[in-house]
């Protein structure tokens, strides 16, 4: 099976992904992590003000089968949080990468963007995962 | 990795239907096709089939087959009729559960007893030690396959496939022998999620042949694959107990809430004793039905807590397609096993609110 991933967008192996939006990064999961999931059920999420930390929990994301955390890629303040998921969860199946995004956060270290993958290297990265 | 897990004979028809394949009890079986909440609907408005031929079939045959597997399980097998089937745990001696069967009396010598997947090579071996000597037994687990066509519009589909009436008009927990699509089966009126409908016995060579049958039969009435995602909350929302989660060998009948199963009085099987002092003794603990009245999902294995203590633990929990609601079953001391009783349950370290409610959540 051949997904091809947004090439404006910055992924982590955790499958999220991260756009740069003028001085706030925009968070979701890929379309794989929507994928393994299922129906999205439930998204606990930091409120705005709070700080998260790279490659760190800052979340939850649940469907009917099951619970998986949310890793944050970048180290920040979040600014703002996807209030529709709260009643309209399943945005996150119907449009990952557009409604169904989850928080902005306000980068502390605009290196730590260098750390993420691109599309091309994200694909390659799925490639080798089993299953 | 898959080639350490065994296959059905319909785990290419999966492929084929794009299922995504999960390892489940030393099998690898489909757990969604379209989605968990579509296939689930399905169920509950026109009809799913379901290919859970990962189960175990155990044939019990000759004059002392009733009286044999009647000593095995605490339900009453003695006054089961031809033709008829009925639900039943097996215990071991202490009066814990080992498994929980659907005992089919065939015809008059041959008693068909099927076992969760999880337990098969348990219960296979509990039956060969513990079957009355002589009784001709035999797995036949591999030979056979099971299919479960479920839902308001079963019986619909089924006439499509030009079913005869004694199979259309077969009344719940009742079983015949027919055919279908050209197939020879065993068809029972049974089945794991709160709906009508039928569970098919056949040999596993003519498992395509069927399964296929049925998915074009059922196409013009919305029939939709269900994996065992959907499988698992239809049967939540029933109240229809899962092995391993709700009911274990740490659990006895009575506190799971499956007395209705246990004829103490009925002549004598294994675990009748225990059973006995168990009830004289009374309920420390019973599975409740609960629903999240705070925002979460109970899960398997949660705490349940009372004024700051863990007093029980989540055994299942989802949300709850068709009631809308976050719901799960636990066991509560049975002080707190009221209608109305609020309990918390504890979601990765935070407390959230629930209510012990009526069961079944859903009932058609």
């Amino acid at each position: 099976m051949t997904v091809t991933y947004p090439r404006d967008l910055q992924y982590t192996r955790d499958h999220e992904w991260a756009r740069i939006e003028d001085d706030v990064i925009r968070v979701g999961i890929t379309s794989y992590a929507v994928e393994q999931l299922g129906d999205v059920t439930l998204v606990d999420m930091p409120a705005p003000g709070e700080d998260v930390q790279a490659h760190e929990r800052f979340g939850d994301i649940e469907s009917v089968k099951t619970v998986s955390e949310l890793f944050a890629p970048v180290s920040g303040e979040v600014v703002d949080v996807n209030a529709a998921l709260e009643s309209s969860p399943e945005l996150v199946n119907e449009g990952p990468y557009e409604d169904g995004w989850l928080i902005t956060i306000r980068p502390s270290d605009q290196g730590e963007l260098e750390g993420l993958m691109d599309a091309a290297k994200y694909e390659e990265y799925l490639g080798t995962l089993d299953g | 990795m898959s080639d350490t897990l065994r296959e059905t004979s319909l785990t290419n028809e999966h492929r084929t239907l794009g299922a995504r394949l999960v390892p489940f009890a030393g099998w690898l079986m489909p757990v969604q096709y379209a989605g968990i909440k579509k296939e689930h609907e399905a169920v509950r408005s026109r009809a799913g089939l379901f290919d859970v031929s990962h189960m175990g079939e155990i044939l019990v045959e000759g004059p002392q087959a009733v009286a044999a597997v009647d000593h095995l399980v605490t339900n009453d097998v003695s006054k089961l009729e031809v033709g008829r089937a009925l639900y039943t745990t097996c215990c071991n001696q202490a009066g814990y559960i080992l498994d929980d069967l659907i005992v089919y009396r065939l015809e008059a010598d041959k008693v068909l007893v099927v076992c969760n997947a999880s337990n098969r090579d348990k219960i296979v071996a509990h039956f060969a030690k513990n079957l009355s000597l002589g009784t001709p037994w035999n797995d036949v687990s591999d030979a056979w396959a099971l299919l479960a066509l479920q839902g308001p519009k079963a019986v619909a589909i089924m006439g499509n496939l030009g079913a005869p009436p004694e199979v259309l008009n077969l009344p719940y927990f009742h079983v015949t022998r027919s055919s279908l699509a050209g197939v020879e089966l065993w068809v029972a009126r049974t089945g794991y999620t709160g709906e009508d409908g039928f569970e098919l016995f056949c040999a596993s060579d003519d498992a395509v042949t069927l399964w296929r049958a049925l998915l074009e039969a059922g196409e013009s009435h919305g029939l939709e694959p269900v994996g065992l995602g959907a499988r698992d909350t239809l049967r939540l929302e029933a109240r229809l107990a899962l092995y391993g989660n709700d009911i274990s060998e740490q659990t006895h009948p009575f506190e799971a809430g499956l007395g209705w199963v246990v004829k103490l009085d009925a002549g004598d099987f294994i675990g009748r004793d225990a059973l006995r002092a168990i009830k004289a003794a009374g309920l420390d603990r019973k599975l409740v039905g609960f629903e999240m009245t705070g925002r979460g999902i109970a899960r398997h294995g949660y705490p349940i807590v009372a004024d700051g203590k863990q007093v029980g633990e989540v055994t299942s929990g989802s949300p709850g397609p068709t009631v809308g609601r976050n719901i799960g079953l636990g066991y509560v001391p049975a002080a707190l096993a009221k209608v109305g009783t609020g309990l918390g349950i504890e979601i990765r370290g935070k407390v959230v609110d629930a209510v012990v409610v009526s069961t079944p959540f859903y009932k058609r």
